[in-house]
């Protein structure tokens, strides 16, 4: 893998290197919902999607957050992100408190969503340049710094000025990596990366995050459904159910816990729920809170 | 560097990538554009052909057509601010995109004003080709207009619309589904008490107080001025405009913050479609 662009701001003068990367207490998002059965001008009540959560990320670790859609996965990453704000508790990005310095954290934090969102009628690298822009990165440095970290992305040169809506989803996805890797962030927000995408795809995608940990110094917290992806990237795995963190820890420590050979089993022992068997989907419980 | 500096130069950087994002769009949707560029022309025809059904001969008929269609120029310019304004929550929602800009590390204002100063840009173009376009096709004479006065009280004006443009861009926020088409409201609206097709005194009384605040009476009139009568730049509509101007961009910054705000404690930044 060739190398990441350089930041153009001095990070290290933003990180607390004393502080863990992640350091999250008595985190609450609550949601207002109209209950679906009691009408259309029922009382929307609250909706707890995080649930007092409490966890820590030390540098350079990557943990890997487990749960069925609706959980709460997506919101954590969105709060982390400073995309939403939580109804209470504390969360501290590389020692920055995430209310009062949002301006701060968000050169330090970028983020892989399941949807590989870009203008559709722009291209690859128009789409990169435009989001390097956001964190100061000027045309010169684009125009070696993208075609770097598409190649990276073992993305093909010859379709780098394609409109994004020509590109396979697997193409798109590694688009959205490298625009999360071009600013070189300390702490990557990575919700479920490799969902929808083909065999292949999925393992170069986790080739690509491998590779990153290995070569860069960034933080990795990863949202997925995908058991042996938590597995084999992860240093520590955590189930969110329901809003609630039921634990956070090294992949043997949890099948030790629950006395089981596989971490889906553990997940049935800690959920009581098979974790093929979904609710709804977390994106569809927005819809409903938003109706 | 300072780290004032580096940030004072990195927010530059990424007001340049708003107006680039914009014309690399502009590029891509140029024959969307040419269509709708049609569709203005036409739009504007059908209002300034009244000047020749209204009965009068010669000169008083130049000057009912030179005054409706600057009314028009305007209507178009204005409407391609408020369109752009409001898009930049809309479109980047639609796309998809929106959390990821609402996470970028660039001011709020620089990202407003990013969008504003191409929307300017790109609306006075538009609004040139609209006047000269139908002024050619209808025989419209102006043989004493000062383009000059005309183009800088516009572009002085834009400063204002820019701030009220951001007060309406908070719209889509709150509300994903109507919030666009709730800005071409607050466009009508302000025409509508501006003069835009007759003189503000022609209003009720209470429209002629709210004409006082809002920018496009000011720019409407001093325009009318420079074209039909050759007018300079008239401090009586300089000033009004520059008032409103440093008042509208922290108006309309603070309005946004507190949508934005709203939107990050409800979850409403998410794309709806």
């Amino acid at each position: 893998m060739s190398s990441v662009a350089t930041p153009t701001t001095d990070l290290t003068t933003r990180l607390d290197r004393s502080a863990p990367a992640v350091e999250v207490r008595d985190l609450r998002k609550t949601f207002l919902r109209r209950d679906r059965n009691a009408g259309r001008f029922a009382r929307k009540r609250p909706w707890p999607a995080l649930d007092d959560i409490t966890f820590t990320i030390d540098r350079g670790e990557c943990v890997a957050i487990l749960g069925q859609n609706g959980s709460g996965k997506s919101t954590l990453v969105r709060l982390l992100s400073t995309l939403l704000i939580g109804n209470g508790g504390e969360a501290r990005i590389f020692g920055h408190d995430l209310d009062r310095e949002a301006s701060t954290i968000r050169r330090l934090v970028n983020r892989v969503s399941v949807e590989a969102s870009f203008f559709k009628k722009m291209s690859a690298a128009e789409n990169l340049s435009y989001a390097a822009r956001f964190y100061g990165m000027t045309p010169r440095q684009t125009r070696t710094a993208v075609p770097e970290i598409l190649a990276s992305v073992g993305f093909p040169p010859e379709r780098r000025g394609e409109s994004m809506e020509h590109l396979s989803r697997g193409m798109q996805q590694k688009v959205a990596l490298a625009r999360a890797l071009l600013t070189s962030p300390v702490l990557l927000l990575l919700d479920e990366p490799t969902t929808g995408l083909d065999p292949r795809s999925k393992l170069e995608v986790q080739e690509f995050i491998r590779a990153v940990r290995a070569e860069h110094d960034a933080t990795i917290l990863l949202c997925t459904h995908d058991m042996a992806e938590a597995e084999t990237l992860a240093d520590r795995v955590g189930i969110l159910d329901r809003g609630r963190l039921l634990f956070l820890e090294p992949v043997e420590d949890v099948k030790r816990r629950f006395g089981v050979p596989t971490l889906e089993q553990a997940f049935f022992a800690a959920t009581g729920r098979e974790f093929e068997n979904e609710g709804q989907d977390e994106d569809d419980e927005y819809r409903e809170v938003f109706a | 560097m300072s780290e004032y500096a580096i940030e004072m130069r990195n927010q530059l950087v990424g007001l340049f990538g708003i107006v680039e994002r914009n014309v690399y769009l502009t590029k891509r949707y140029f024959l969307w554009d040419l269509a709708f560029m049609v569709w203005t022309i036409a739009n504007t025809l059908t209002i300034v052909f009244i000047a020749r059904s209204a009965g009068l001969h010669g000169a008083a008929e130049n000057t009912l057509a030179t005054r409706l269609l600057v009314g028009a120029t305007i209507w178009a310019f204005l409407g391609i601010i408020f369109e752009f304004m409001t898009e930049t929550v809309a479109w980047e929602r639609w796309e998809g995109t929106i959390e990821y800009t609402f996470m970028a590390p660039l001011s709020r204002l620089v990202h407003l004003f990013g969008q504003g100063a191409f929307a300017v840009l790109y609306g006075l173009i538009r609004a040139t080709i609209l006047f000269f376009a139908v002024a050619a096709f209808v025989g419209i004479h102006a043989p004493q207009a000062n383009y000059g006065a005309a183009f800088a009280l516009l572009a002085l004006g834009s400063l204002s619309f820019i701030g009220v443009g951001i007060m309406t861009s908070v719209l889509p926020l709150i509300s994903p589904e109507k919030g666009a088409q709730l800005g071409f409201v607050a466009q009508g609206v302000m025409l509508a008490v501006s003069g835009v097709y007759y003189r503000v005194n022609v209003m009720p009384e209470w429209m002629q107080w709210i004409a006082k605040i809002s920018p496009a009476t000011y720019v409407l009139r001093g325009d009318r001025n420079s074209i039909i009568h050759g007018a300079g730049l008239a401090w009586a509509d300089v000033w009004p405009l520059l008032i409103i101007a440093v008042l509208a961009t922290p108006i309309g910054l603070a309005v946004f913050r507190v949508g934005e705000r709203h939107a990050k404690k409800h979850g409403k930044l998410k794309r709806s479609g």
